[in-house]
């Protein structure tokens, strides 16, 4: 059976690049992942690409050459990377086609996201009186977490601290500076239990991967990551998500743990195989409830597990070693594929400083976002 | 002197001495949603029921910043903005909603203490008329 593998890898840094739209940083990211895989883009068989807020990513053809190929817009959120990239895996997997581009990127302006009641299905009573906020959603998800399984404020202070300094090892991360415990944990309280540097800000930036089927994935790299598992999953009813007036009395779990337990099946590997990991971390509690949501430990565990360090670069559970949101950013479309970029390259070995040690062999990399969706990955050498 | 109008006709009853919220009840699943003028359920399959006015704090968190406009529609300014409390409630055996909060103050706010429904104003629109918001404040028997 077809095997799926990324040969390339292409980025554009993230951040602020005011000289630069969002689709010319994709373009970059496109044109780097080329290059990387010594492949042009007239051999694109097919793209997926997205963006949310900085075009349709089908019009990169303008950029990249208007060459005829099948290039289909994805969108999903947060998890429009993971989209493109699972849509791209089905396109090789099936044998519909050899050799293609997956593509994210995002512009977006400087602050908290000003949704739209109305684009997500609500009245406009809900906007007006200042619920349509998503920083109050993670607040008090994590509020409610850390009160059920006692976790300490301190925690979350770690994971920040952790993020920059790991974005303080990655030249496309768009924090490179250290933060202090200190400085974390008294910078201004946006949605309490989580401060200022405990939150991710809207960004720019651009990622590109080309697949290609592992019976000619050998011409472009001798180093092939396998895609084994690609996974996308939504909201059951009873889940906590973002923008909801209502929950549900009954609780079911979060799609992050279907999405997850899905992408284990699919790759014959379970949590414990993964020797580095990429997860959603939109604020630092997002990154707690993460972890145990995608199986790495139990609820509760993550406290003892964080502060002893081993969610470091160099710890037995590598976790968001690139930065993460934290550090990068998220621009939408590109952040899912950041992951995926982060994992691959650390599976070749070629992360520098930053370089998860003991030559890694397995990755993992998992996305949530609005309205309740997640997608994840596992990748294998 | 203006009227007290609701931000939105149908989430509460109103006006009302005893002002309720205002959910739908599935028949086939007996699953309860709010508000009631959201098409979760066909209105075939629902009736309108009103929810209970005491529950307890689900979970919590005090907007620290002044929100966007749009979609706010609150008039404070960066300058004069007052945090406010969010939270979600759990009516029991009814369902979990989303409200502001009377108190921004962190030690007042512990999960799982009872919690009051009320109706506040929110703001005086361009008519002069008091826009009135349901929030829940902290018991006080």
């Amino acid at each position: 059976m077809t095997e799926v593998c990324i040969v390339g890898i292409g980025i554009h840094k993230f951040g602020r690049t005011p000289e630069r739209t969002g689709m010319q940083q994709g373009a970059f990211a496109v044109r780097d992942a080329l290059k990387d895989a010594g492949v042009e883009w007239k051999d694109m068989q097919f793209a997926f690409g997205g963006s949310a807020a900085a075009g349709s990513a089908d019009a990169l053809v303008n950029e990249l050459g208007l060459t005829g190929l099948q290039f289909i817009n994805v969108a999903n959120g947060c998890a429009t990377g993971g989209s493109a990239l699972l849509s791209a895996y089905s396109a090789i997997k099936s044998d519909q086609y050899e050799l293609g581009v997956a593509v994210g990127f995002d512009k977006h302006p400087r602050g908290a996201f000003n949704a739209d009641p109305r684009a997500a299905g609500l009245e406009t009573w809900y906007g007006d009186i200042g619920l349509m906020i998503t920083t109050q959603f993670f607040g008090m998800k994590i509020q409610k977490y850390m009160h059920d399984y006692g976790i300490a404020p301190e925690v979350l202070g770690k994971i920040s601290q952790k993020a920059f300094h790991n974005g303080s090892l990655n030249p496309n991360a768009w924090r490179r500076d250290e933060i202090d415990m200190d400085t974390i944990m008294n910078s201004m309280m946006l949605s309490n239990p989580l401060t200022k540097f405990m939150f991710c800000s809207p960004a720019e930036g651009g990622v590109s991967l080309i697949l290609a089927s592992d019976k000619v994935a050998r011409k472009y790299t001798n180093r092939p990551v396998y895609l084994k598992a690609v996974t996308m999953r939504t909201r059951h009813y009873g889940s906590f998500e973002v923008f909801s007036p209502y929950q549900a009395i009954q609780r079911a779990d979060s799609p992050t743990v279907f999405a997850s337990k899905a992408a284990y099946e699919m790759a014959d590997l379970g949590p414990e195989d993964m020797q580095v990991i990429q997860i959603q971390d939109t604020e630092s509690g997002a990154e707690i409830m993460h972890m145990a949501e995608n199986g790495f430990c139990k609820d509760g565990e993550q406290e003892q597990l964080i502060l002893e360090g081993h969610t470091a670069i160099d710890g037995k559970m590598p976790i968001n070693t690139d930065g993460g949101c934290l550090a990068n950013g998220e621009p939408i479309g590109a952040s899912g594929l950041r992951q995926v970029y982060e994992v691959v390259a650390q599976l070749r070995g070629e992360r520098g400083d930053a370089q998860v040690p003991g030559d890694p062999k397995t990755g993992y990399t998992h996305v949530y976002g609005a309205p309740g969706l997640s997608a994840c990955t596992v990748m294998q050498v | 002197m203006g009227k007290q109008i609701a931000v939105q006709e149908g989430l509460f009853t109103w006006p009302s001495d005893n002002p309720q919220l205002i959910g739908r009840k599935e028949k086939s699943t007996g699953r309860i949603y709010f508000p009631a003028i959201h098409n979760y359920v066909s209105d075939e399959d629902s009736d309108e029921v009103l929810l209970a006015t005491r529950g307890t704090l689900w979970t919590w968190t005090i907007q620290g910043f002044l929100p966007k406009n749009p979609p706010y529609k609150g008039l404070e300014g960066p300058e004069d903005f007052v945090p406010f409390g969010v939270g979600y409630v759990e009516l029991p055996g009814e369902v979990i909603v989303e409200a502001r909060l009377t108190t921004a103050n962190p030690d007042d706010l512990e999960i799982g203490m009872e919690m009051d429904l009320v109706i506040e104003k929110f703001m005086t629109d361009e008519n002069g008329d008091d826009v009135m918001m349901f929030a829940f404040k902290p018991a006080e028997d």
